[in-house]
């Protein structure tokens, strides 16, 4: 027994200890991007956002969450219970456990999987079961409308996503994150590959229903589309997974095109600076793409937005893999 | 061994996975537990905007969702034939490369179809 615990116990103690480090750290970073989304809309409209709660409003997070939590929880007479609650904890558990493939840092990752872009594209992609679960679940028209277009949305876009990723994979010749991120990559490779990075950038904005995209919410009509009937921590749960995705993604975005924790445009004097801080600094800017947009962009309508996805998106991605893969076989550029 | 060194490499996911579900389910019970509860039959009605619910909620649905779906199942499966093709088309070489070019031309040509058949419409 003792032996045992010598060769697991430890390292599994150690394990959680990471893994708590990472979830613990991602909630803050959710609670302070709200708070940056406001502030940083509040400074985009001429406003100055949160300033009440604390220094400059930087508690107002930690109070709203709070407030939530003390809130009642209500579930509607006509609703399934056990699927109306479990679709909140489906949608956040998913935004969570994506990360443990992310590498931060050189070998700061939970676990190096030789799949880790696999299983980033399964995690993402099951988000939908949630979604489909509380818009079915809450027996309500708004809630059911907002899930079916929400539905519709995320698996549209996930198919360019996918054939995007597959530039990315051929350009580095592997599927783990970190070989990804130190496979070599010329410019000639980063202007082949820019295109994608910029269907990406959209295509991550329709996945995660923020606006312009933000269809499945839309307030103004269908009144907050597939969480209308959800109250207090089950709502708070539904907002969490959606900033947390957020994350998520603009994590992947910088792993795949933007070269993950190593300085930036090469410049191996900055080599000194932490990864880490890189890593953070570079979600931080696709994160401000994200407000960026929220506040300048008209929202889409739903047949444009499909338009988009199926008539643009689609057959552009698909040219762009053979293309990526032409070139890099003329040129004899191949990894591996 | 080889497979269990293999197999370990997966137990952080497991961990992380226990960790956030627990997490969730702590969250939403513990703020069912601690808020006031305060149910009455007008307030857990579905909310329709003041209106009481004419029927169940859960009826027929525009066709067009469904066949995006059927959709969605097509090009997603392809994707999954391109992900091992893209990691070894090193390995694959020429052949490789015009066996998917061949496959994708097939697939354009049923998207094509679609097109014009007007299932990607949503006017």
């Amino acid at each position: 027994m003792a032996e045992l615990w010598q060769t697991y116990g430890i390292w599994t103690a150690t394990t959680l200890a990471y893994t708590l480090l990472v979830v613990v750290g991602l909630l803050l970073a959710v609670a302070y991007l709200t708070y940056a989304e406001r502030k940083v809309m509040g400074a985009m409209q001429r406003r100055q956002g949160p300033m009440t709660v604390g220094p400059f409003g930087l508690l107002q997070p930690i109070a709203d969450g709070l407030k939530l939590f003390s809130k009642e929880t209500i579930i509607p007479s006509g609703a399934n219970r056990p699927v109306f609650l479990a679709a909140p904890m489906v949608l956040f558990s998913l935004a969570l456990v994506a990360w443990v493939v992310i590498p931060f840092d050189k070998d700061w990752v939970l676990a190096n999987i030789n799949v880790g872009i696999l299983y980033l594209f399964a995690i993402s992609s099951m988000g939908v079961y949630g979604v489909i679960m509380a818009g079915w679940a809450s027996n309500s028209r708004y809630a059911f409308l907002g899930a079916l277009r929400s539905a519709s949305q995320m698996v549209s876009y996930e198919v360019s996503m996918g054939l995007i990723i597959v530039c990315v994979i051929l350009c580095s010749g592997s599927l783990n994150l970190q070989e990804i991120v130190l496979a070599p990559r010329p410019l000639w490779m980063q202007i082949l590959l820019f295109p994608m990075f910029i269907v990406f950038l959209i295509s991550i904005l329709a996945e995660t229903n923020r606006a312009p995209f933000d269809l499945p919410e839309g307030e103004s009509e269908i009144t907050g589309g597939f969480m209308v009937e959800y109250s207090a921590m089950a709502f708070a749960l539904f907002f969490l997974g959606e900033y947390a995705n957020m994350i998520l993604m603009s994590a992947i975005a910088t792993t795949l095109f933007l070269g993950g924790w190593l300085p930036p445009f090469g410049l191996s004097f900055l080599a000194f600076v932490p990864g880490i801080i890189w890593f953070a600094l570079k979600v931080c800017s696709v994160l401000f793409f994200f407000i960026w947009a929220r506040a300048t962009l008209p929202r889409f309508r739903y047949d444009q937005l499909m338009r988009l996805g199926w008539k643009i998106f689609l057959p552009l991605t698909l040219f762009w893999v053979i293309l990526t893969a032409g070139v890099l076989i003329v040129f004899d550029a191949l990894p591996g | 061994m080889a497979s269990q060194e293999f197999l370990i490499q997966y137990l952080p996911i497991l961990l992380f996975m226990a960790v956030a579900v627990g997490m969730s389910v702590v969250m939403v019970l513990g703020s069912l537990l601690f808020g006031k509860q305060n149910p009455d039959p007008e307030k857990l009605s579905a909310y329709e905007c003041g209106f009481d619910a004419f029927s169940d909620s859960r009826n027929k649905f525009d066709v067009r969702f469904y066949l995006v779906t059927l959709l969605f199942i097509i090009f997603d499966l392809e994707i999954a034939f391109l992900f091992p093709w893209a990691v070894a088309l090193g390995k694959i070489g020429m052949f490789g490369f015009f066996s998917m070019v061949i496959f994708l031309g097939i697939l354009t040509v049923g998207f094509i179809y679609e097109w014009k058949k007007g299932a990607l419409d949503w006017e």
